[in-house]
Formats: C-alpha cells, sequence, structure tokens
C-alpha cells in the first residue's frame, strides 16, 4: 500500500493492480459492480448544410435511473460534436482523450499543422473519427463506447459511426444505442435527402432556412421520442445539437416529453426534529487576500 | 453470488441549499450481516470547503481516500491554494478510471462549496462515471430507498437548519429499509 500512496502523478495509461485481487474475489464467488450506463438513444442526419445529432438524457445503473438529466452530446471541437452509448466512463474519457489527441497531434506533429493551427483551422472530422477508432480498437471492445460522431469541416458535412471494437461506417442517417431500432424506424420511413435549403442564405431567407432546418430537428426529435417511449434503457428529455458550416447551435433540453407533474407545492416539513446526539460547530477560516504591488511592505 | 458492494454496507446522500450543502452518512461497518463497528467514519474533509465519502468496500475506500489527501496535498504545496470541488470531482474521475479494468470497489460521493459558495455535488460509479447533479445525489446499499426519499422530500433553496433535517429524516428513513446499513448517521452542513 505504501507503494501506491506514494506512487507520484501524471503517467497516464490505464492500471491493472487491482485485476488479479478482483478476479481472485470473482473467483470466490463475488459479483463484480455494474458499472454505470447511458443506455441510449443516440441518432444523427446529415442534412442539405450540416449535421444534426441528438440524444436522450437518461443514465441507468441495472435497472436503477440514476440520471434523469444526463449529457450524453459531448464536445470534441467547435466543428465536431459526439454522441456517446455504452459505459459512461468510457464514452466520456474516451471523447476526453480524443480532444487532448487532437490537441496534440495538430500541435505537436509538425510545425506546419502548429501553423495552421494558429491561422484558424479547424479539425476535420477523419482526424477525430481516426483517432477514436483506433483507440477502441487498441482496446479490443473492452473500452466499450459505442459513438456516432458527427461534424462539419472544409470537405463538407459528416457523419459516422463507431462501434466499441472500432469499426465505423459513414452513413447519411444513424442511430446507437438500446433504443437504435426505434429511432432507426422512423428515419428509415421519414428520412429524406436535403432536409433544407442550400447556403450560404442571404439574412431575409433565415425565416424559411429556420423553418427548412426545423424539418430536421423535428425528424431527429421524434426519432429520439421513439426511442425513449419505446425503450426503456431510455427516457427523460432531448438533446439536440445542430453544427453548420457557419457555426452551431447546442439545444440541451430542446423538448422535455417527460415533466415531472406529481410533486406536492409544499414539500414536506418535519415537526418532530431528529434527535442529534453531538454538535460540532468549525467556523470556516477566512482566506486572506493577498494584494500583489500594494505599498505595505515599501520602506 | 455477493454483490462486493454489499460487503461492508454504507449509505450516503448529499443535497444541496441555498448556498450551502449537506452530506451525511449511515454509521456502520459490517462484514457482510454481522457489524463489526457502529461509529465508522466514511466521510471525510479534504478541506474546510470539500468533503469526500466514499461508499463501498471500505478496505479500497480508505486506500482511495489516501491516495486523494496525497494528491491534494501535492495540489496544495504547488498552487498555494485549495481545490475547487470541481477539479476535484476530476481527480476523483480520473484515479478510479484509471483502474478502469480492475477498479476500487468504489462509489464516491462529492460536495463542496465553489466560488462565491455555489454548492456543488457529484456521485460517480465505481469506475469514475460523473454524474452532477442539482439537488441530491445518493451512493451505497441503500441508494435505491434513498432515491425515493430524496426525489420526495427534497425542495429547493433549503436554509441549513432545513435542510440538516431533511437529509437526516431521508437518511434514517433509508437505513431502516436496508439491512446492510444503519446505527444512526453523520450529517455535516457547509
Amino acid at each position: 500500500m505504501s507503494k501506491s500512496v506514494i506512487e507520484t502523478p501524471p503517467k497516464g495509461g490505464f492500471s491493472f493492480d487491482l485485476c488479479k485481487r478482483n478476479e481472485m474475489l470473482s473467483k470466490k464467488g463475488v459479483n463484480p459492480p455494474s458499472f454505470r450506463k447511458t443506455g441510449t438513444t443516440i441518432v444523427g442526419l446529415i442534412f442539405q448544410d450540416g449535421v444534426i445529432l441528438g440524444a436522450d438524457t437518461r443514465a441507468t445503473e441495472g435497472p436503477i435511473v440514476c440520471d434523469k438529466n444526463c449529457e450524453k452530446i459531448h464536445y470534441m471541437a467547435p466543428n465536431i460534436y459526439c454522441c456517446g452509448a455504452g459505459t459512461a466512463a468510457d464514452t466520456e474519457a474516451v471523447t476526453a482523450i480524443v480532444i487532448l489527441l487532437c490537441l496534440c497531434s495538430d500541435m505537436v506533429s509538425s510545425q506546419l499543422q502548429l501553423h495552421r493551427y494558429h491561422t484558424g483551422r479547424e479539425s476535420r472530422v477523419v482526424t477525430a473519427l481516426t483517432l477514436l477508432k483506433r483507440h477502441l480498437f487498441n482496446y479490443q471492445g473492452y473500452v466499450s463506447a459505442a459513438l456516432v460522431l458527427g461534424g462539419v469541416d472544409v470537405t463538407g458535412p459528416h457523419l459516422h459511426t463507431i462501434y466499441p471494437h472500432g469499426s465505423t461506417d459513414t452513413l447519411p442517417f444513424a442511430t446507437m444505442g438500446s433504443g437504435s431500432l426505434a429511432a432507426m424506424a422512423v428515419f428509415e420511413s421519414k428520412y429524406r435527402e436535403g432536409l433544407t435549403v442550400s447556403s450560404p442564405i442571404p439574412f431575409f431567407w433565415s425565416l424559411i432556412f429556420l423553418f427548412q432546418r426545423n424539418e430536421g430537428i423535428e425528424l431527429v426529435t421524434e426519432a429520439i421520442c421513439s426511442g425513449i417511449f419505446n425503450d426503456l434503457g431510455s427516457g427523460s428529455n432531448v438533446d439536440i445539437c445542430v453544427i453548420t458550416k457557419g457555426g452551431k447551435e447546442y439545444l440541451r433540453n430542446h423538448l422535455q416529453p417527460n415533466p415531472r407533474t406529481y410533486t406536492s407545492s409544499k414539500g414536506y416539513s418535519f415537526p418532530k426534529k431528529t434527535e442529534v446526539l453531538l454538535t460540532k460547530i468549525i467556523p470556516l477560516k477566512e482566506k486572506v487576500e493577498i494584494i500583489e504591488g500594494g505599498d505595505a511592505m515599501e520602506e | 453470488m455477493m454483490q462486493i458492494f454489499e460487503y461492508n454496507g454504507s449509505a450516503l446522500v448529499a443535497m444541496v441549499g441555498k448556498n450551502c450543502f449537506a452530506i451525511a452518512s449511515d454509521r456502520r461497518l459490517g462484514v457482510q450481516l454481522q457489524t463489526i463497528a457502529t461509529d465508522f467514519q466514511r466521510i471525510s474533509k479534504i478541506h474546510d470547503r470539500v468533503f469526500l465519502g466514499l461508499s463501498g468496500l471500505a478496505t479500497d475506500a480508505q486506500t482511495l481516500y489516501h491516495r486523494l489527501v496525497f494528491r491534494h496535498k501535492l495540489y496544495q504545496l504547488r498552487e498555494e491554494r485549495d481545490m475547487k470541488p470541481e477539479t476535484f470531482a476530476n481527480l476523483v474521475s480520473a484515479l478510479l478510471y484509471e483502474k478502469r479494468f480492475g477498479p476500487y470497489f468504489c462509489q464516491p460521493v462529492i460536495a463542496g462549496l465553489g466560488d462565491e459558495d455555489k454548492p456543488f455535488i457529484c456521485t460517480m460509479d465505481s469506475i469514475g462515471a460523473k454524474e452532477l447533479a442539482k439537488d441530491f445525489v445518493v451512493a451505497g446499499t441503500a441508494s435505491e430507498s434513498l432515491y425515493g426519499a430524496c426525489e420526495s422530500m427534497f425542495k429547493e433553496d433549503m436554509e441549513p437548519e432545513e435542510l440538516f433535517e431533511t437529509v437526516s429524516q431521508a437518511l434514517l428513513s433509508s437505513v431502516d429499509r436496508d439491512c446492510l446499513s444503519g446505527w444512526g448517521g453523520h450529517v455535516y452542513v457547509v
């Protein structure tokens, strides 16, 4: 133990110290714990100006809903977002690692790239795709993250799905997670190419643009709702992310089809107080503010 | 088959109030159904404004606690300030995810006051998947009954006294329905 305590910080990568002990325990008939999962409906589709990603917001641990409003659309770059399904820790860590790798490969690998980075070049979706699949393939499916990656770069809008083993698809519309079948049913029956007018749009056309874009958003919302209502692993609200050439719009809780309607407005109060055995009050220490450049110490 | 989290038994809950938070645990340490200690400390102070509760296997909880304190002290020395609760949660998450394939059997609950006394609460599974909640978080063997109790008892913007009462009632009523936790509780209100 002393070794593990003294062991100093960052070296990165996984540590397998406890594997042997845990394996021994599971041989003795001790169940390994269940992890938090995002038994999920995540979808994405390409419309003419870009990509729309959608996700539900339920996180589960076995049969228990442990988070009713979690975020499953992860940020990767200003023009790339990624929906994650599978073990919650994996999806979060994978996207975080790849953000780091994106930065590293952009910034470290060559001066030319560094220069281009500084001059405002956007990361490409394929870069993120390759980094993600490389990471997942490396771990042979043990890092169980199923992803829908979407973004817009110089080569146009892209949508990919990535499986836990590292295989990828490039599709005009995609679904993942436990609710993928329900969502795909909606897409298969209603998706068509060019769900919006072509860009760039003059300002006075923007109202029509908004309407047309809403067509895409509505389809994604409908697909997610189909997952929320037909798949028990998915539930609560709808998150949407619209990425276009010009920018992106993250619509957190775009639709809340399951509001809580049964709370009493007054709430509970407790007339009979809990029996307190011992009370100890420790006042918080005030932090000393150091003002630099003051003249207190001048002679 | 036994669940490893059920070996020692525990109940942990944290709740947010108005510019304050409360974190509470039960006091039982058992080995399966036999009680070993009735004054066990599951919640520890990282610094004045951040508290950490570790549910699950007590041996792992203590090892993890020591590693976290060590890392926090290094941070204090290097940065000459205390960690923000968000930062601390990221540290815990990173340490747990490092052991993705051989995890600590331990579910942490983190509660703290951030800038301008904004309360922050967070829980994780044993491999560091963060769950940031605005109202309350629970962990341990009594978590199922705690979810129900907190869900109905929680109110927004409670003052410290009311918060204390709500957390205590939620904890006590929940551990009564869990064989593996009990013997009263510790409550910290900051």
